[in-house]
């Protein structure tokens, strides 16, 4: 059992031993630790997008503009009409689902697919399309549009 | 190493850090050919370690409603730094915790360490087992995808069916008639609180009971043991067993590691409570068996509902089941056998109706 | 008479009249004797109780002498006399104007429903129904053959016959039946054709009330095909872009100067399937090369505007295919599929534009779809090549893992071999 090393190697041994153990242990522990760190950190994009998103800001659109974004996974129409007044709807057709846009020209909300037509606030007001889009809630926070779904009743 | 000499004996001096680890330090293991049957328990904690901390993490940007609950674990998975891999390990780890957990029950039972004075450990065993199918069943719902919301609708239907409280009993796990945001929430707070705190304390009661009585010998080791003490040598837990042990966790996150990244755990589809349920819907693996056998079992047996008599039958199992070291009593050799066959039977029911569950789509 | 002495026949009668009697104070308002008897007779008399309650005229509290005259009150056939003004059946000629003379009254109209047009009866009159009818002709449809007659549903009651889903159905009634159509010389084949399209199978399939019917484009009252100058016209109602397009196209002023219908040329006018790319090809589908020349300018934009077409689908599609294989390796791709939508709505755009036939604007919106898809494609590579980097990660891990599980093992076998320690 005991048998006796000559001595000089034993040292180098156990020495190679050490830092196999302490070394892989002390790699192995911060690659466990370094992904935990970076996950502890909050992502870039702090919300999930799908009940509250920032759709831009505040001098983005000019009056009588529009722009398509993404809220949740569907996209919306942010529109600014001349009086200096907020819409948004969600941009996907009621009727075949293409994606709308605002028409400055017409002051209404405008489906190239078939011709049909929606209100500012979605309803759906000729043409082809069975069912208003979907208003969603706009606020402006300090220099942000804030996109929120329209809650209650 | 000089650093860990100094704190050691500052703890000492105030709290005689001594007296308190010398029974951990008088701790043996006995070593015979059937010893590595010994590391499942271990194993299982420590995934129930993996769980825990993982878990933890998760609720830092988990979201337990209807609405927020799916895109908030598609935020772990896209947005979150390393929340893929956080993710998928506790979703991985479950599954083999699970199995583990299985795997520990049935070596126990083979080799026969639920005789007396150990019948206590079985007891609470049992019930950390299905403590932990409970964190299985109740975690599944979370992430709210097509899969988990119809397969916690049948779960819960099922339960349903129990005869009496059946219908309580379903009211209490749903929330609600039905399987809604309400449910969600209730597993959510009965997954991350009630489950989490009542294994705590059993753990705590199963480790100090196996403390107490030591590690037992299968009762073949023994008898040979009898005969020839040389076969069955003792190693000392602290640290001979324990780095063992150490080196079994630390293949075991090797593994949990490279199946968070060659397999990583599917996020699904957001689940529409009013959608049809997709069809080859069935339950997670561990219940699988259950779940076939009740698809098995023809409508109507004597007069009697085929679904309750599946169910009342594996009630009546389990309850078996956690009392097999009363009913064993004092013929343990007769006994011994029931019970291997038993057990016997029991494996090779579980893992035939798993495997026809999968097969039989 | 002698049988009036029979105390049985006179009973009988007393109790038929103390049930008329009975039943008409029930019905005191619309007294209908016409529909008591009417009822039990057979068909083509047969007028039930059934069927008169679905009625929308007499659910407004007209009754039977309103286009018959007569009069409901009286029992038997004073009911029917010429004292009480009763017209009998209406001849087929004579239902128009019959119909018109309430539904033309606009203040009549107006206590009824405001809403409701009053041009029905002088938009007939200009549709060939309305003038073959004025020349005799009474096989032609009127009024009652389209509406029904004693259950008469508002058009927008969805068992009504001239419901939209069931306007084709019913206009196939005649202009299906080959031997009834005989005389007149045109085809019967509009309905099958029509059952083909993709305006049948969006209402069918679909329930799109707003898909085009006969009467969308032939009208309904007026009922006639659009002149084949008109025809671009009433498709531009919904297909507004390709009809922009259309018109700053060369084939615009040549369709009109040679009398072809627009559209239909290349689209047919009733079995209007779902176009595909191949309709610009020289295939069996291709509508190009039936009137162009192989090699001539026409054919080689043809080609150009074509190629434009599949090379988008392909980019597209393999955007997609990569895509797919992150997504199955655990990738999160979900904005990278949104923007493949708009990739698409490029391709449906580029396919709107080919109306102009000129390529170059055709090419604007494929090159914008190319883009779109072009970074899609990068998107997926690059969620691919992330995997890879968490892969190789993953390795470097396994690796600490495996040194670790070394020198632990190296260590236990130390300090058991060690007799100081074992």
């Amino acid at each position: 059992m005991a048998i006796e090393d000559s001595q000089p190697v034993r040292p180098a041994r156990r020495r190679l031993v050490e830092i196999l153990l302490g070394g892989g242990m002390f790699a192995s522990v911060v690659s466990f630790v370094y992904p935990v760190l970076r996950y502890l950190s909050p992502p870039a994009v702090p919300d999930l997008g799908e009940d509250e998103v920032v759709a831009g800001k505040v001098g983005e659109l000019k009056p009588n503009g529009s722009k398509v974004f993404r809220f949740g996974s569907r996209p919306a129409l942010l529109l600014l009409t001349a009086e200096g007044e907020y819409h948004c709807v969600s941009a996907v057709c009621t009727h075949l689902g293409c994606t709308v846009q605002y028409r400055g020209d017409m002051l209404e909300i405008w489906c190239a697919c078939h011709n049909g037509t929606y209100g500012l606030d979605g309803r759906n007001v000729s043409g082809p399309p069975p069912r208003p889009l979907e208003a969603f809630q706009v606020n402006v926070r300090g220099s942000e549009i804030v996109i929120t779904r329209k809650r209650g009743a | 190493m000089q650093i860990i000499t100094h704190v050691r004996s500052w703890v000492d001096a105030r709290f005689d850090w001594a007296k308190l680890t010398e029974p951990l330090r008088h701790k043996t293991v006995p070593i015979h050919r059937l010893s590595y049957w010994y590391f499942l328990g271990g194993i299982t904690l420590f995934l129930f370690g993996i769980q825990v901390s993982t878990g933890l993490l998760l609720l830092l940007y988990y979201r337990p409603s209807a609405n927020e609950a799916f895109e908030s674990v598609q935020y772990i998975m896209t947005r979150v730094q390393f929340g893929w891999l956080i993710r998928s390990i506790h979703s991985w780890a479950a599954n083999l915790m699970i199995f583990t957990a299985f795997l520990h029950m049935f070596s126990v039972l083979f080799l026969r360490a639920y005789r007396k004075p150990r019948e206590l450990t079985w007891v609470s065993g049992m019930i950390l087992l299905f403590l932990v199918l409970g964190f299985g069943f109740s975690g599944y719902l979370l992430p709210w995808n097509t899969l988990a919301f119809f397969a916690t609708k049948v779960g819960t239907e099922i339960t349903g069916q129990v005869p009496v409280i059946g219908h309580t009993l379903m009211v209490l796990m749903r929330g609600g008639e039905e399987v809604t945001g309400a449910t969600l929430t209730r597993f959510f707070g009965v997954h991350v609180a009630v489950l989490p705190g009542l294994t705590a304390f059993l753990i705590v009661i199963h480790l100090a009971l196996v403390q107490k009585f030591g590690m037992s010998l299968p009762p073949g080791v023994e008898a040979t043991a009898k005969v020839s003490p040389a076969v069955v040598r003792q190693m000392k837990f602290l640290p001979n067993f324990l780095l063992r042990e150490v080196m079994a966790w630390y293949v075991a996150l090797g593994v949990l590691g490279a199946l968070a990244a060659w397999l990583p755990w599917e996020l699904g589809t957001k689940s529409d409570p009013f959608g049809a349920a997709p069809a080859g819907i069935r339950p997670e693996w561990y219940f699988m068996f259950m779940f076939q056998s009740l698809k098995l079992i023809p409508s109507k047996i004597w007069g009697i509902d085929g679904e309750l008599v599946g169910i009342l039958t594996f009630g009546l199992a389990g309850a078996v089941w956690v009392l097999l070291p009363f009913l064993e009593g004092n013929r343990e050799k007769r006994g011994g056998t029931l019970v291997r066959g038993a057990g016997v039977f029991a494996l090779c029911y579980i893992v035939a109706m798993t495997i026809y569950g999968y097969m039989a789509k | 008479m002698a049988t009036w002495q029979n105390s049985w026949v006179r009973g009988f009668v007393l109790l038929a009249a103390a049930l008329c009697a009975w039943s008409t104070g029930i019905r005191a308002q619309t007294a209908n004797t016409c529909l008591e008897c009417h009822s039990a007779l057979d068909p083509p008399l047969q007028v039930t109780e059934a069927q008169f309650t679905q009625d929308i005229h007499a659910q407004k509290g007209l009754t039977c002498a309103s286009c018959h005259g007569g009069d409901p009150t009286k029992a038997d056939m004073d009911a029917m006399s010429k004292g009480a003004g009763f017209r009998g059946k209406i001849e087929r000629s004579q239902i128009p104007a019959l119909c018109g003379r309430c539904h033309g009254d606009a203040i009549l109209m107006k206590q009824y429903n405001p809403g409701l047009r009053t041009d029905q009866f002088s938009q007939y009159q200009t549709s060939v129904h309305g003038k073959l009818l004025a020349k005799g002709d009474t096989k032609v449809a009127v009024c009652i053959d389209c509406h029904g007659v004693h259950d008469l549903r508002p058009v927008r009651d969805s068992r009504s016959k001239v419901y939209p889903l069931n306007i084709a159905q019913t206009c196939s009634r005649c202009h299906a039946d080959a031997a009834y159509m005989k005389s007149y010389g045109i085809p019967t084949d509009q309905f099958a054709k029509y059952s083909r399209s993709v305006h049948h199978e969006a209402m069918v399939a679909r329930g799109d009330l707003s898909a085009p019917t006969c009467t969308t484009c032939h009208g309904n009252h007026g009922a006639a095909p659009p002149g084949v100058d008109s025809v671009k016209n009433v498709c531009s109602n919904c297909h507004v872009f390709q009809a922009q397009m259309y018109d700053k196209s060369p084939h615009k002023m040549v369709f009109q100067s040679a009398g072809l219908p627009g559209c239909v040329v290349c689209h047919s006018n009733h079995e209007i399937t779902h176009p595909t790319d191949a309709r610009l090809g020289t295939g069996p589908e291709g509508v190009c090369m039936q009137c162009h020349l192989p090699g001539d300018n026409c054919d080689v934009a043809r080609a150009n505007m074509l190629a434009g077409l599949t090379q988008l689908d392909e980019s597209i599609k393999n955007a997609d295919r990569l895509l797919g294989v992150a997504e199955s390796s655990g990738m999160e791709v979900s904005e990278a599929r949104l923007q493949q939508d708009q990739a698409r709505d490029s391709l449906t755009k580029a396919r709107v534009t080919i109306h102009s036939f000129q390529p170059p604007l055709v090419n604007q919106d494929i090159q914008a779809g190319l883009k779109i898809a072009a970074k899609d494609l990068q998107a997926g590579k690059d969620a691919l090549s992330e995997r890879d980097y968490r892969r190789r990660g993953l390795g470097v891990a396994v690796c600490f893992i495996f040194i670790t599980l070394v020198g632990l093992f190296l260590y236990i076998r130390q300090i058991e071999r060690s007799p100081a320690r074992g």
